[in-house]
């Protein structure tokens, strides 16, 4: 076990994610964020703040369920289903280009997932992909445009991201 | 969740908690442009009714479809139960089509007890005879969660036809168990006996039963289930339990008043009541479609192990 990103390289992380989302996108009128539930959402509004930050333009923010569109619903006897929460994206999606935000880049089936969701909302002009840890071992053909660090791992390991907003600090850790 | 959901006496708090939580992200998928997510894809799901329903079959039809599930209706006016084919050999005859789900709406109770011990496939109770009518509850509960922000602590009314009603008996449950101060008040001849011992304060005053209520739930005089006189006239009955805006105004200012449908206008409630301000009735409806898209997406999951 040990922590592999403290709060103030994720803080730093972030600022430069943020640098590089307008450096890529020249001006962000057309930017729009959208958080995977559930800490991807955190990582969304954080990714917001420093934009604001720097460019004094606040970038729509909204949060995405996947669980009604994930491809392991059913697959198993025995077990309750997941608990279903709320989408919320308060604008509209048409003709923008999302940024589509989640915490680990693993197998990629959630990313498949949250694609099929999110284009139920309409037609952006590009959806583009930010994780805060790619870990690898993907199973379908998916890239992040904007990676936070890049962590090589084993099957056998699980990656952990704590945020303040919810787990009340701010680092990621490998557990064996 | 279990294999099927056939009375609210079965639910604990927390699921049903758990089932209006989840009814409140289905609601969302209501207010998207595509109506519509894959989860039951490739799932089929009967809807075999036996008494007519508008409300409820159409609800549950539209809920199924915004899962993506695949569903076909029998009503029996058009079915082989015309020809003499029991309950049970329908149910056989379905189940050999192999669907995943049955939603039975029966004038028996107890009719989906014994398809739940026949079938493989889970069975959704929409309503048998006399009993339970779960999904109405869970969704008048949410109605009431909604506008109020909880279910403890308010005192509800529900008024009318008492004997007759599974909307009665299964709100009863799922009220008290959520912590309401349930009344219930009809006409004698129209209270079931023992209902005094479900947790439940019984009144034959409607004054008394909506005084300072935060909710009044007014239930159908169900006349196709009444053999023999319980009320004089219809006339007399709207005369001493029907809901008017004068009695309605012994409620607190913020009530709110339901009623499951098919409304009997100038019966159990007078009109200006039915479309007035606080009147939530088309919510129930509106709300009806979340809280089954709910349960049939909690039933889809395999079922717990207990």
């Amino acid at each position: 076990m040990g922590v592999v990103m403290d709060a103030d390289r994720m803080g730093r992380t972030l600022m430069r994610i943020a640098h590089e989302i307008l450096e890529r996108n020249r001006g962000v009128e057309e930017l729009g964020l959208v958080g995977i539930r559930t800490r991807g959402v955190p990582i969304a509004r954080r990714l917001a703040h420093a934009i604001a930050g720097i460019n004094r333009h606040d970038v729509p923010t909204g949060a995405l369920d996947i669980t009604l569109y994930r491809d392991d619903l059913m697959r198993h006897a025995v077990g309750p289903q997941p608990v279903v929460r709320k989408t919320e994206i308060p604008f509209s999606i048409d003709d923008k280009k999302i940024l589509l935000v989640d915490d680990v880049l693993y197998t990629g089936r959630t990313i498949r997932a949250a694609l099929d969701a999110l284009i139920d909302f309409g037609r952006p002009k590009s959806i583009q992909l930010v994780v805060l840890i790619d870990r690898g071992h993907r199973e379908l053909p998916i890239k992040a445009d904007y990676v936070g660090k890049n962590l090589p791992t084993s099957l056998s390991q699980s990656v952990q991201v704590h945020l303040m907003e919810i787990d009340g600090r701010d680092e990621v850790e490998i557990q064996e | 969740m279990r294999k099927d959901l056939l009375a609210i006496s079965d639910l604990s708090r927390d699921e049903i908690t758990l089932i209006l939580d989840t009814t409140d992200a289905m609601r969302e998928i209501g207010e998207r442009p595509i109506k519509k997510v894959p989860t039951l894809r490739g799932k089929t799901v009967v809807n075999l009714f036996y008494e007519p329903s508008t409300r409820t079959r159409t609800s549950f039809e539209i809920a199924e479809k915004r899962l993506s599930a695949d569903t076909l209706n029998i009503a029996v006016s058009t079915s082989s139960v015309q020809k003499g084919e029991t309950l049970a050999d329908t149910a056989m005859n379905i189940e050999a089509m192999a669907p995943d789900m049955i939603v039975l709406r029966h004038p028996s109770s107890g009719a989906c007890h014994m398809l739940a011990r026949l079938c493989r496939s889970r069975i959704i109770n929409a309503g048998d005879g006399m009993h339970e009518h779960p999904t109405q509850a869970l969704l008048d509960a949410y109605t009431i969660r909604e506008h109020k922000g909880r279910i403890a602590g308010l005192k509800i009314a529900i008024v009318g036809d008492l004997l007759h009603s599974r909307v009665l008996r299964s709100n009863v449950l799922l009220l008290t168990k959520q912590g309401a101060e349930v009344w219930a008040c009809g006409p004698r001849t129209l209270v079931p006996p023992g209902l005094d011992r479900c947790g439940v304060k019984v009144s034959t005053s409607v004054d008394e039963a909506v005084e300072g209520a935060d909710v009044i739930m007014m239930l159908r005089i169900q006349q196709e289930r009444m053999q023999g006189a319980f009320f004089p006239s219809v006339r007399e009955y709207f005369n001493t339990f029907g809901l008017t805006a004068a009695r309605a105004a012994r409620a607190r200012p913020d009530v709110i008043i339901m009623h499951p449908g098919p409304m009997n206008r100038g019966v159990e409630i007078a009109s200006d009541v039915a479309d007035g301000p606080y009147s939530v009735i088309l919510d129930q409806v509106a709300n009806g479609v979340a809280v089954r898209m709910a349960v049939l997406y909690l039933l889809a999951g395999g079922a717990d192990a207990d």
